[in-house]
């Protein structure tokens, strides 16, 4: 039988991934963007599988909002890469050092 | 006469305040005239209540007036306290502040301050009633400061002079010295008594007797004498008494009628003033009284010996203020305070008339004080000659003058006195009168007498002044010769002062012994012509007359064979080199140190530049942590993740 | 024991992990975005599993139809260099996958079996065929969370606006006059003064 745990698991692995993914796409804002959309899918997996098991529908009512904020979250960010791109022509991070202090 | 003594207070104020503030448009005449009424309605009515008080014995007035403040059970008042040691004073301060009124009128009638010195003088005769009328310590303390404050402006009075500046400025520091050992001691009153009104703390005086304070651990002080000696701090400031002389020759500086009315005949005895009112303290603690017998016997002989080598003629007259003031100090040491008092209102007089005449004499050489360019002033200014020499008469005490009475009944109740070192003053007082003789008839000589120094322009144009001056010397003269044989009977030997003063059965022997053999006034002086005293006077004057009239030459050889004396006497004793020295340079030098390491390297090195260059440090070493590049900032978050996941695993496990 | 649940589950996962996989390492990000989609799909298939009707459906529909595109436009629409962005990948593998495994051993020991298996939590009995997942979720959320509700449409509006205001590109479209700079001029820039010579008679 499928237990909690294994939900759980796959979660943290998918958690895990986009660190890695992170770390190993440094330079490429679009895949960090992706990495972080892959980390909220793995916090809403874990939701999901607690709602479920606890039967709780708050679990749920949480993912929803979540996903709205995510949607948000990369519309703005996307925004933000075009108009960076229109600028600079380039979207790589190593560019972006206008925050230094 | 609640109300009577409000209006005495409250006329020179009103005089004051009208001749200051609208100077302007009353001009010069209405701001004589507004002053000058002010005092006048002062003088006539202190003259009434001195009429009711000690001629026709009407009950002491002890009143407050209005509660100033009412805090943490202790009330401060303002009342007056009427008796006849007040009455005495009253008179004497509105009447020789009137005739310096009257005078000023024509010693300063060319200066451009005219409205702003009435206004002073008229404050300063408020000041000076509020400082004597006192029922309590506080508003005795607003007198003693108001006083000073005003001296402080009135020897500055031509600010535009450098040396007026520096007098004035040192005039109240000095007296700041004195004023903050008073204000110790009126604090050492409130914290003992609990109260500083004069009839509650004089009443509770005798129950300290004997207690201790210890200030310092392991020290027991007798607590009554330690407030008597904090207050007789004050009385030296304000009364110029060793070693805080030092202001009041400086303080010629000011205009001659200031000279006369503050700087000799009533500020300076505010000291006198207060000890005596303070009799019910100093009567009770021997060693306090010894003390000030002590600093007044120094004062009046050493402070006379500075006056042999002045050649100011006003500086000749403050140091004789100075003496004067000692033989007054000297006589409260031994418990006479009835002969300090009658001397304090025989000085007032004949010091006053003497600063007038000085004063007359300064107008007359058009401002130049220098003695060794007059001489021969007699031709020229006869009513100056002759009340300057009855000012002098009295001043050295030639019998029958008000000097004569005042000063031999102090040399006697010291001789009488039981008080520790009335030796020493006995013997200080005793050749003090010959010092005093010496120095008066050297400024007569050799400004009345001679031929004249002065150059012919000066000569040309010498003449008597107007009226205005000389009718106050007269008015003041005719109390010099008479005053004393008037009021010794009953001021030094009959119940004159009535309850105001008190003296210990102990220490009154002198005093009785006096009166046992007092006779009345003609027998008195034939005994004192007898006596020690009056010889050294004659040969005070013998030798004046020698040396400046027969021998002129010779004084200048006597200083030159004397000369490690002369220079003594010249630098003053060192008193304000040391002062200068010490006190000034050393603060100077304090304050430097403070400046340099405090201020500069401690507070703005350390504390100010300090703290920011620490902030400018840490944030240097911040900066290189904000590369600006995303993934670093994403790198330190996962970081901080892990680390708190690697927690959060760690209590789960465990 | 295997049934159809879990035959489904594992295979779901599997796909889940490779398509995240496939996300991190493609180098192409056209690829990378068509990854995250497949890994989009196979997690609303373990949420059908776990009985989320509504959310898988949503999640498709809504992330992959939409959020997905936008994703897929921008890097299609962006002349991105990929050697360039790529560049560093294989020095930084190491270091990623210390990283990766660190937190895996660490999150799986908070939430492996011992902790969450089928003896501490119990699996819950199926739910009742007439039980409506929506309907759930909708009464949940028009009541008990009505408040973050309609914050959270608050955000999104904010996210368009936002959005749009960025990307906003400021053409000179009308010709309309501009008051500001009709106000702004000045003198000196209309008008020249120059000196000449005075035309000498003749």
């Amino acid at each position: 039988m499928l237990s909690l745990s294994h939900y759980l698991i796959i979660g943290a692995a998918l958690f895990c991934l986009s660190v890695a993914g992170i770390f190993i796409n440094r330079k490429n804002v679009i895949v960090l963007l992706m990495c972080i959309e892959l980390m909220l899918l793995a916090v809403n997996m874990n939701f999901i599988a607690f709602s479920h098991f606890n039967q709780d529908i708050a679990g749920q009512v949480f993912v929803f909002f979540i996903l709205t904020v995510a949607a948000a979250e990369s519309a703005i960010g996307l925004a933000i890469l075009v108009v960076l791109f229109r600028n600079r022509n380039s979207i790589n991070v190593e560019d972006l050092d206008a925050m230094k202090g | 006469m609640k109300e009577l003594c409000l209006i005495i207070v409250l006329a020179p104020l009103v005089g004051a305040v009208l001749a200051g503030l609208f100077g302007r448009s009353i001009g010069r005449a209405g701001a004589h005239w507004v002053t000058i009424i002010g005092v006048g309605i002062s003088f006539l009515l202190s003259a009434h209540v001195f009429q009711q008080v000690v001629l026709n014995d009407v009950e002491p007035l002890n009143t407050n007036l209005y509660t100033w403040l009412d805090t943490g059970g202790i009330s401060f008042h303002v009342g007056f306290l009427i008796d006849e040691l007040t009455a005495t004073m009253m008179v004497v301060v509105t009447f020789v502040s009137l005739m310096v009124h009257v005078y000023t009128i024509g010693y300063m009638h060319e200066d451009p301050g005219y409205q702003r010195f009435f206004s002073y003088i008229s404050l300063f005769t408020f000041s000076m009633l509020m400082l004597v009328m006192a029922n309590n310590f506080l508003q005795l303390f607003f007198g003693w400061e108001a006083v000073g404050l005003v001296s402080y402006l009135l020897i500055g009075f031509w600010y535009k002079k450098d040396t007026a500046i520096y007098a004035n400025l040192k005039a109240f520091l000095v007296n700041r010295v004195g004023d903050f050992g008073f204000l110790l001691g009126i604090a050492a009153v409130l914290m003992v008594c609990g109260s500083l009104d004069y009839a509650t703390v004089f009443q509770a005086a005798p129950g300290l007797v004997g207690k201790t304070v210890s200030i310092i651990d392991g020290h027991e002080w007798s607590l009554l004498t330690l407030i008597c000696l904090l207050l007789f701090v004050g009385a030296m400031g304000k009364s110029a008494q060793v070693p805080l002389h030092v202001w009041l020759p400086d303080s010629m500086e000011g205009p001659t009628p200031i000279s006369a009315l503050i700087h000799a005949a009533t500020m300076v005895t505010a000291g006198i003033f207060m000890v005596s009112r303070m009799s019910p303290l100093f009567e009770l603690t021997e060693t306090a009284l010894s003390v000030v017998l002590i600093i007044g016997s120094i004062t009046a002989f050493f402070m006379g010996l500075l006056g042999l080598v002045q050649n100011d003629i006003k500086r000749v007259v403050a140091y004789s203020t100075l003496s004067q003031l000692g033989y007054m100090t000297v006589a409260l040491g031994a418990s006479a305070y009835s002969a300090a008092m009658f001397h304090l209102m025989t000085h007032a007089f004949f010091k006053a008339l003497l600063f007038l005449a000085a004063g007359s004499v300064i107008i007359g050489m058009h401002h130049e004080q220098d003695m060794r360019k007059m001489g021969g002033l007699r031709k020229h200014m006869p009513i100056t000659w002759i009340t300057s020499l009855i000012g002098s008469l009295a001043l050295i005490g030639f019998p029958g003058f008000a000097g004569f009475f005042s000063k031999d009944a102090i040399i006697e109740a010291v001789k009488l006195s039981s008080t520790p070192g009335a030796q020493i003053g006995y013997y200080a007082c005793l050749f003090g009168v010959f010092i005093t003789a010496l120095y008066s008839f050297r400024l007569y000589f050799m400004v009345f007498h001679g031929k004249g120094r002065m150059d012919h322009h000066t000569e040309e144009h010498l003449h008597e002044s107007p009226a205005v001056v000389w009718v106050p010397l007269v008015a003041l003269a005719i109390p010099s010769v008479v005053i004393g044989a008037i009021a010794i009977q009953p001021m030094l030997f009959g119940d004159y002062f009535g309850a105001s003063i008190f003296i210990t059965e102990a220490h009154a022997k002198g005093l009785h012994h006096m009166a046992e053999h007092f006779h009345g006034v003609l027998p008195f002086m034939l005994h004192g012509m007898m006596q020690p005293p009056f010889w050294f006077a004659m040969a005070g004057v013998a030798t004046a007359w020698y040396l400046y009239m027969q021998a002129p030459h010779l004084p200048a050889r006597i200083a030159a064979a004397l000369r490690p004396l002369q220079r003594i006497l010249e630098a003053k004793y060192g008193f304000d080199a040391f002062n200068e020295m010490f006190f000034a340079g050393g603060a100077r030098g304090t304050g430097g140190l403070l400046w340099r390491f405090g201020d500069v390297r401690l507070i703005d090195g350390l504390l100010v530049n300090g703290s920011a260059r620490l902030v400018g440090w840490f944030s240097q070493l911040l900066r290189g942590v904000q590369s600006g590049y995303l993934y670093h900032y994403a790198f330190a978050m996962i970081v901080g993740l892990l680390a708190l996941l690697a927690v959060f695993v760690h209590k789960v496990i465990a | 024991m295997i049934t159809f649940e879990t035959i489904v589950f594992y295979v779901f996962a599997a796909m889940l992990i490779s398509a995240g996989v496939l996300v991190i390492t493609l180098r192409n990000p056209v690829h990378a975005v068509l990854s995250l989609v497949l890994a989009f799909f196979a997690s609303a298939g373990l949420w059908l599993l776990l009985e989320a009707e509504f959310l898988a459906i949503a999640l498709v529909l809504v992330y992959v139809g939409a959020v997905m595109v936008l994703f897929l436009f921008v890097v299609m629409m962006l002349d991105i260099n990929i050697a360039e962005v790529r560049e560093g990948f294989a020095r930084y593998l190491p270091i990623a996958a210390m990283f990766a495994v660190l937190m895996g051993v660490s999150l799986l020991l908070v939430v492996g079996p011992a902790h969450f298996g089928t003896a501490q939590v119990p699996i819950p009995p199926p739910v009742a065929s007439d039980v409506n997942n929506t309907e759930q979720l909708g009464l949940a959320m028009f009541t008990q969370y009505v408040l973050p509700l309609e914050i959270a449409s608050v955000v999104l509006l904010v996210a368009i606006i936002a959005a749009i205001a960025l990307t906003l590109r400021s053409t000179r479209q009308t010709k309309a006059p501009k008051p500001e700079s009709q106000v702004r001029v000045r003198r000196e820039d209309r008008i020249r003064l120059i000196k000449m010579d005075a035309e000498k008679g003749a």
